[in-house]
C-alpha cells in the first residue's frame, strides 16, 4: 500500500512565470506603499505587456486596489518606480498619465448626459468638436448605448452605466485601461455575460487591460495572466492555466479552486506524508504539496504501477452537476477531497488512487511585513 | 395602522396652531390692506384699493423697496463670495480640523443678533474702533462719517450676519458630491481647475441657489440693522412697515406693503426651488 514512486517536480519549474512575448508597456519596480505605520503594499515588481489582459486578484486587504490607484496616480508610492515605455510616470498627476480607469461604482457625472460623460475626456483635451462627436458616437456604438445617448446616468440601469463608464474611458484611447472590480455590482448572469464581452472588447481594441477583482473564477475566465496578491505581496503571477496547475504556494492552491494540501517531510529524495511516500527531486526539510481533487480517481481494477491507492470512507458529498466532490476519511487520518463523476460511488467505503506526478510542491508564502 | 382617535390627536393641534397663528393673521392682514384710515385716525372697514394706488403713485414706497432689494442683493453677493470659498475650503481641505472649523462658522449664530449689530456700531462709529485706529495711524485726520448710518454699514452688518446662512447649504452640497467624481475627472485628463468648473461647481449649484435665497430673503425683510446702523439713507422697507404700524398709525397701508413683500418673497422661493430641482441629480 505504500508504493515508492517518482515525481518530476522541481521548485524552479513552479516559480517560473511565462514572460509575455509582447514588449513591456508598464513596468512596476519595487513599489511599496504605507499608510502611517501600516504597510499595505510591499515591494511589488511586475511587468505588464502591451496588449495583455492582466487580472490583479486578491482578497480585501491584499493591496490590489492600492496598486491600481498607484498606477492611476491617485496614490503616491512610498518607494519604487513606475515606468511606461521609456517614461517614468510615478511623479505625474493622474491627468497627465495615458491611463484611464473604470471605477467600481462607475463614477459617472450625474449632471451630464451619457454622451457628455463619454465626451468629457476629449473635451477637456480640447479636441475639435467634429472629432469629439465622431469618436463619442463610435464609442457608444461599441458598447451598444447609442439609443441612450441623451439620458442622464440616473435614468439607466447598473449594467448600462457600466458600459458608459467603459466607453468614457476607452474613447480616450489610453495606453492602459484600469478596471476596479467593475462587475462586482452586477448580478451573476449579467456578470458572466459582461466578462465575455469585456474580453472580446479588449481583443478588438487592443488596449492593455488591468482588471482588479477578488473573484478567482472571474480572473480565470477573463485574464491572460493573473497576479495574485496577499497581504501586500505578490504570491504568484502566471497564466490562469499555470496558476491552477502549478500553484506556487499553499495560499495560491487554496485560493484558486479546491485542493488537498499534503504536509510532509523530504529526506534523501523521498517525500513522506503520513504513510504515503514517493521520490522527489527536492532538498531535505519539511515540504507541502497540493493535489487537485480531479487528480484523485476511483481506483480501477488494474492498479497503476506508480499510483498511490487508499481506501476511504465517504463522509461528505457535494453535487456539482457532471461531477461531485466527495470527502473521504482515510485510515492514516488524512481526509482526501476527490472530484468524481456524479453517482459513480455510493456512500460508505471507496477505493481511491492518485499519481504522485500530480502532486505540486508548494514554496512557503511571504510573511507580512 | 393607527386608530382614528390617534390620527385626530396628532393632526389637530398643529393644524389649529397654523390656523390661529399663521392663516388668521395673514387673512386679517389681507383684509386690512383693503381698508382705510379716516381723518380721525380710525380704521374704516370700507373696501377699496386706495392703499395699493398709494404704493404705485407715491415713489417713496417703491423707491425704498428697490433700495431694500439692492441692499439685499449686495448682501447676497458678498455672502456668497465669502461663503462659497469658505465652504469649498472646509469641505475639501478641512482635514482633521473640519468639525472644529465648521463649529467656528456656526458659533456666531448663537450670539444675539442685537449684540452683533451693536458690535458693528461700536466699530464703525465716529469715535469707534475703526475710526480711532485710522486716525491713530494717521490715515485720516477726521472720523469717516460714511462708515456708520449708511447703506454701507447695513450691507456690512447683514453680510456678517447672513454669511453662515449662505455657507451652510453650499457646504452641504459640496459634502454630498462623491469624491470619486473628482478622481474620475482627473483620470479623464481634466486639470483641477477644469474639474472645478465642469464637475464641482455645477453639482454645487443647488446649494448655491439655496444660500443665495437665504441671504437675499432674510436681508430683504430685515429691520433691526437699518434701524440701528442705517441712518436716514439706509432705511429699508421693513422700517417703513414698522413705522406705519406704529407711530404713523396707518395699518391698512402697512398691511398692503407687507402683502406685496409676501408675494415677492413667496415667488422668489418658488423660482429658486424650481431652479434647484432643475440642477439637482441623484
Amino acid at each position: 500500500m505504500n508504493p515508492m514512486t517518482s515525481t518530476t517536480i522541481s521548485s524552479h519549474e513552479v516559480l517560473a512565470t511565462d514572460f509575455p512575448a509582447q514588449p513591456t508597456l508598464l513596468s512596476i519596480r519595487n513599489v511599496a506603499k504605507s499608510f502611517g505605520h501600516n504597510l499595505v503594499l510591499g515591494d511589488i515588481s511586475l511587468e505588464i505587456a502591451a496588449g495583455e489582459f492582466l487580472a490583479i486578484l486578491g482578497e480585501s486587504g491584499s493591496g490590489k486596489t492600492t496598486l491600481l490607484r498607484i498606477i492611476a496616480g491617485f496614490e503616491v508610492p512610498t518607494s519604487g518606480e513606475l515606468w511606461m515605455d521609456t517614461q517614468r510616470i510615478d511623479g505625474l498627476p493622474p491627468y497627465r498619465r495615458p491611463v484611464n480607469t473604470v471605477f467600481q461604482n462607475y463614477a459617472l457625472f450625474p449632471h451630464l448626459s451619457v454622451e457628455d460623460n463619454v465626451a468629457y475626456g476629449l473635451r477637456v483635451a480640447k479636441r475639435p468638436a467634429a472629432e469629439v462627436a465622431h469618436r463619442v458616437a463610435e464609442a457608444l456604438e461599441k458598447v451598444k448605448m447609442t439609443a441612450h445617448a441623451k439620458k442622464k446616468p440616473s435614468q439607466i440601469s447598473g449594467g448600462q452605466q457600466q458600459r458608459v463608464a467603459l466607453a468614457r474611458a476607452l474613447v480616450n484611447r489610453p495606453k492602459l485601461l484600469l478596471l476596479d472590480e467593475p462587475l462586482s455590482a452586477l448580478d451573476a448572469n449579467l456578470r458572466r455575460q459582461m466578462q465575455i464581452e469585456l474580453k472580446s472588447l479588449q481583443r478588438e481594441v487592443g488596449i492593455t487591460f488591468v482588471f482588479v477583482t477578488h473573484d478567482q473564477e472571474e480572473a480565470m475566465v477573463i485574464a491572460d495572466r493573473i497576479a495574485l496578491l496577499r497581504l501586500g505581496k505578490l504570491e504568484q503571477i502566471a497564466t490562469p492555466r499555470e496558476i491552477y496547475n502549478r500553484p506556487a504556494t499553499s495560499y495560491v492552491a487554496q485560493f484558486i479552486g479546491h485542493t488537498n494540501l499534503l504536509s510532509g517531510e523530504v529526506r534523501a529524495g523521498i517525500a513522506r506524508c503520513a504513510d504515503w511516500s514517493w521520490s522527489v527531486a527536492l532538498s531535505d526539510g519539511p515540504a507541502q504539496f497540493s493535489l487537485r481533487p480531479e487528480h484523485v480517481h476511483v481506483a480501477g481494477l488494474a492498479a497503476g504501477t506508480d499510483s498511490i491507492r487508499v481506501r476511504g470512507r465517504v463522509i461528505d458529498r457535494a453535487f456539482h452537476g457532471a461531477t461531485e466532490l466527495i470527502r473521504a476519511q482515510c485510515p492514516n487520518g488524512l481526509v482526501l477531497l476527490a472530484a468524481i463523476a456524479s453517482g459513480s460511488v455510493l456512500d460508505g467505503e471507496v477505493e481511491l488512487e492518485f499519481s504522485p506526478s500530480d502532486l505540486v510542491f508548494l514554496r512557503e508564502s511571504h510573511r507580512k511585513g | 395602522m393607527f386608530s382614528r382617535a390617534y390620527k385626530t390627536l396628532v393632526t389637530v393641534p398643529p393644524l389649529a396652531w397654523v390656523a390661529v397663528f399663521l392663516l388668521l393673521p395673514y387673512g386679517l392682514m389681507f383684509c386690512y390692506s383693503f381698508w382705510s384710515v379716516s381723518s380721525l385716525q380710525i380704521i374704516v372697514h370700507s373696501w377699496n384699493l386706495e392703499n395699493y394706488r398709494d404704493l404705485l403713485e407715491r415713489s417713496v414706497y417703491w423707491e425704498t423697496l428697490l433700495r431694500s432689494m439692492w441692499i439685499a442683493a449686495r448682501v447676497m453677493i458678498f455672502s456668497l463670495l465669502l461663503g462659497y470659498p469658505l465652504a469649498y475650503f472646509l469641505s475639501f481641505y478641512g482635514g482633521k480640523r473640519k468639525d472644529l472649523l465648521y463649529q467656528m462658522v456656526i458659533i456666531p449664530l448663537w450670539v444675539s443678533y442685537l449684540v452683533r449689530a451693536y458690535a458693528w456700531k461700536t466699530i464703525l462709529g465716529s469715535d469707534g474702533v475703526l475710526n480711532g485706529l485710522l486716525q491713530y495711524v494717521h490715515v485720516t485726520s477726521h472720523p469717516l462719517e460714511f462708515l456708520l448710518y449708511s447703506p454701507f454699514a447695513v450691507v456690512l452688518t447683514l453680510t456678517h450676519i447672513y454669511t453662515p446662512f449662505a455657507f451652510l447649504p453650499i457646504y452641504a452640497a459640496l459634502e454630498h458630491i462623491p469624491r470619486n467624481l473628482i478622481e474620475a475627472s482627473h483620470d479623464l485628463g481634466a486639470t483641477p481647475a477644469q474639474t472645478f468648473w465642469k464637475v464641482l461647481f455645477p453639482l454645487s449649484i443647488p446649494g448655491l441657489l439655496a444660500g443665495a435665497t437665504f441671504a437675499f430673503v432674510l436681508s430683504l425683510g430685515d429691520f433691526l440693522a437699518p434701524l440701528l446702523l442705517g441712518g436716514p439713507s439706509g432705511i429699508m422697507i421693513s422700517n417703513v412697515v414698522v413705522s406705519l404700524f406704529g407711530a404713523a398709525y396707518n395699518w391698512p397701508l402697512g398691511a398692503a406693503i407687507s402683502l406685496c413683500m409676501l408675494v415677492l418673497v413667496v415667488s422668489l422661493l418658488f423660482f429658486s426651488e424650481r431652479l434647484e430641482k432643475k440642477w439637482s441629480f441623484s
